[in-house]
């Protein structure tokens, strides 16, 4: 039984999830009735640098991936260089990462008012909410969101009789895991092909969209701004650790008993609270083993049993050699097959690459053609040091990992290096290495009873 | 198939009216496009690009990147299973086998009736609630037992009408701004974005 979004057994304040327990919350009657819209009153009340200087004093961590603390990103846009623009990233893709739908779906409100918030702070010219495609009922959610909001004084012209303008469009999507990369959605976002930008020259905060300033945020991560204005930054900061403050919402899927979208005080609670806690996980299905877990997304290097007490901090997750990434954690039991499960992992990589780099559009496919060949039979003892050096032309020299497994006792920290633009090609890598690090014995059985030809579905990729 | 309807046109006239430069519009209008037609036909690009006063080519070139733009006709129900990490570790292979019987065609293909197509598809962002499927992107969940027949039972049978509407209608609710509401450019206050040739990006690919 899947754990309704957002129960967290009133373990911790729900910052975000808060309404998720009203079927209306996505209305504006529910809203309003439910502090809706007092944190834009009270950051309307202040001036633009106050309500910027609160949220990197709440030093609010982005929800995206990268983690980085959003004030400060904020920050980054030169001063006097205007217009600027902000765009709301609700492009979520990564598997295992579920967490920006529900908000989306259920609590439409809560994202245009922090993206409203964030307006006014950054002083834009307009912001643009850019929905995934393959959401129909988040963006029919935000849309009815915003004409209510329009209708209501919310949002556009005079917002609350303020004098502050600013108009939110809601974009749509149309199918590319690439665009959730920031200038990928800059690109996507200016009626081009989603291919990822150069940085430099392109930091969106300084060369954005129309090359202008642009502060490019995750939809969790402005859901947590009416919170912050109407409590305080204090408030916020109490929760959590010292550098991942608040709280964050984890997917946990996969061979447990209670998968579901938890939100979890950030730092401070552990993987083995997450997955085996009676409020959330419930431990592994069937009281089983745990074999492996990823902690952060399909592009997360994967943790052992012995990871499991580290917090939900990157500042703990980095140094052990992966990332808690975009809040996703999957979770497998010992009837996991390693080297089936990485060529899950690695194709997802190969037909979402947008070819722009010769090393990740080569390399992804090549290593999706290689693991086929051992899951069908034909593998060769060689095999894997070719995967091993494919993935080494993607992201050269060591790559992150857990330690103490074939490929060496030390963890090697994350990130990885790239050859690339983006971080896509490199990522393709983690499963590879995390897979050959570890479980090195499952490829060799393969290999070794390539006699016996093992059928592998579904067959191959980009059936679109 | 066709060029865009009269109220169609006045709708995406609504919406490039929204964005600083019109080529911002074209994702959107495409899938107005494929509303319209349930896919996307040569004369709908080469009418988006006279709207957007692109060429044709640029049109494609975008549209062809995009998964969701079908530039040939598909079923009236597109059956996406996905098959990344989370439903693949419950089971998606054998959800995406069932689909295959149930509906009597292979991932990729089309039901000779039109009604069905069938695809695997990576992650759709349901992981905990693996494993699932998007029936022209509506969300159907923790399919286990027999569920996958009923539920092509009743897409076959009509029952799913109000859920489902037929491929290409992505959203039935728009974004709709009463003039006197719109901020409009520069809405700070603050000057109108530059206009000309997009300097530098060209260069980097």
């Amino acid at each position: 039984m899947a754990a309704r979004p957002g129960d967290n057994g009133g373990a911790t304040p729900a910052i975000v999830t808060g309404r998720f327990g009203h079927d209306d919350a996505h209305t504006l009657d529910r809203y309003l009735a439910t502090g809706g819209y007092e944190g834009l009153r009270a950051a309307l009340g202040r001036r633009p640098q106050e309500v910027a200087d609160a949220v990197k004093e709440a030093a609010l961590l982005g929800r995206g991936g990268a983690g980085f603390p959003a004030g400060v990103k904020w920050g980054f846009c030169p001063e006097g260089v205007f217009p600027r623009y902000l765009v709301i990233n609700g492009d979520e893709s990564e598997p295992g990462t579920h967490k920006d739908r529900p908000l989306m779906e259920r609590d439409p409100h809560q994202l245009i008012e922090g993206t409203l918030i964030a307006a006014y702070a950054v002083q834009v010219a307009q912001a643009f909410i850019y929905v995934r495609g393959e959401m129909a009922l988040a963006q029919e959610r935000v849309a009815a969101a915003l004409n209510e909001a329009y209708a209501a004084g919310w949002a556009g012209r005079d917002i609350a009789g303020s004098g502050f303008s600013v108009d939110v469009v809601l974009h749509w999507g149309a199918g590319a895991y690439i665009v959730g990369e920031e200038t990928a959605l800059l690109e996507s976002l200016e009626g081009r092909r989603g291919y990822p930008r150069l940085k430099p020259p392109f930091f969106p905060a300084v060369k954005g969209l129309y090359l202008q300033p642009t502060v490019v945020n995750n939809v969790e991560t402005v859901s947590n701004l009416p919170w912050i204005m109407r409590n305080g930054a204090a408030a916020f900061s109490a929760l959590g650790s010292e550098k991942a403050t608040g709280t964050r919402m984890f997917a946990l899927s996969g061979h447990v008993t209670r998968p579901g979208v938890y939100e979890v005080e950030n730092g401070v609670t552990t993987f083995r609270d997450l997955i085996y806690g009676e409020r959330y996980g419930g431990g592994i299905r069937a009281d089983g083993e745990l074999k492996a877990f990823v902690p952060g997304g399909a592009s997360a290097p994967w943790f052992f049993p012995e990871h499991l007490d580290l917090p939900l901090d990157q500042t703990a997750v980095g140094p052990a050699g992966s990332m808690l990434g975009s809040g996703a954690v999957i979770v497998m039991d010992e009837t996991t097959d390693a080297v089936r499960a990485c060529h899950s992992l690695v194709r997802f990589f190969s037909h979402e690459t947008c070819g722009k780099c010769t090393p990740c559009r080569e390399g992804t496919t090549w290593m999706t053609k290689v693991l086929e060949r051992i899951l069908g039979g034909g593998g060769r003892p060689e095999d894997i040091d070719l995967l091993l050096d494919i993935g080494d032309n993607i992201s050269p020299g060591p790559y992150p990992r857990a330690g103490g497994g074939s490929l060496g006792a030390e963890p090697v920290p994350f990130p990885p290096r790239q050859t690339t633009i983006c971080p896509l090609g490199p990522s393709a890598v983690a499963p590879i290495v995390s897979v050959v690090h570890r479980f090195r014995d499952e490829f060799d059985a393969y290999i070794a009873r390539a006699a016996t030809p093992v059928e592998i579905r579904p067959v191959g990729v980009g059936a679109r | 198939m066709a060029r865009l309807s009269v109220e169609n046109v006045a709708l995406a006239r609504q919406v490039i009216a929204r964005y600083p430069r019109p080529r911002s519009a074209l994702i959107p209008l495409l899938h107005i496009a494929q509303e319209q037609d349930g896919w996307v036909s040569d004369e709908a690009m080469e009418h988006i690009a006279e709207l957007l006063g692109l060429t044709p080519a640029e049109v494609l070139g975008t549209c062809s990147f995009y998964e969701m733009f079908k530039r040939e006709p598909v079923g009236r129900f597109v059956v996406n299973v996905c098959t990344s990490i989370s439903c693949h570790l419950l089971g998606a292979e054998d959800l995406l086998e069932q689909c295959a019987r149930a509906i009597g065609v292979k991932p990729g293909a089309t039901t000779p009736d039109g009604l069905f197509t069938l695809q695997h598809v990576e992650c759709i962002a349901a992981c905990t609630e693996a494993p699932c499927l998007q029936v022209n992107y509506r969300y159907f969940t923790n399919l286990t037992g027999d569920a996958v027949e009923r539920l092509v039972d009743d897409l076959r049978a009509g029952r799913l009408a109000a859920e489902v509407p037929d491929h290409g209608t992505l959203t039935r609710i728009r974004q709709q701004v009463p003039p006197d509401r719109w901020a409009g450019a520069g809405a700070v206050g603050l000057p109108p974005p530059p206009g000309g040739p997009r300097e530098g990006i060209g260069s980097v690919g």
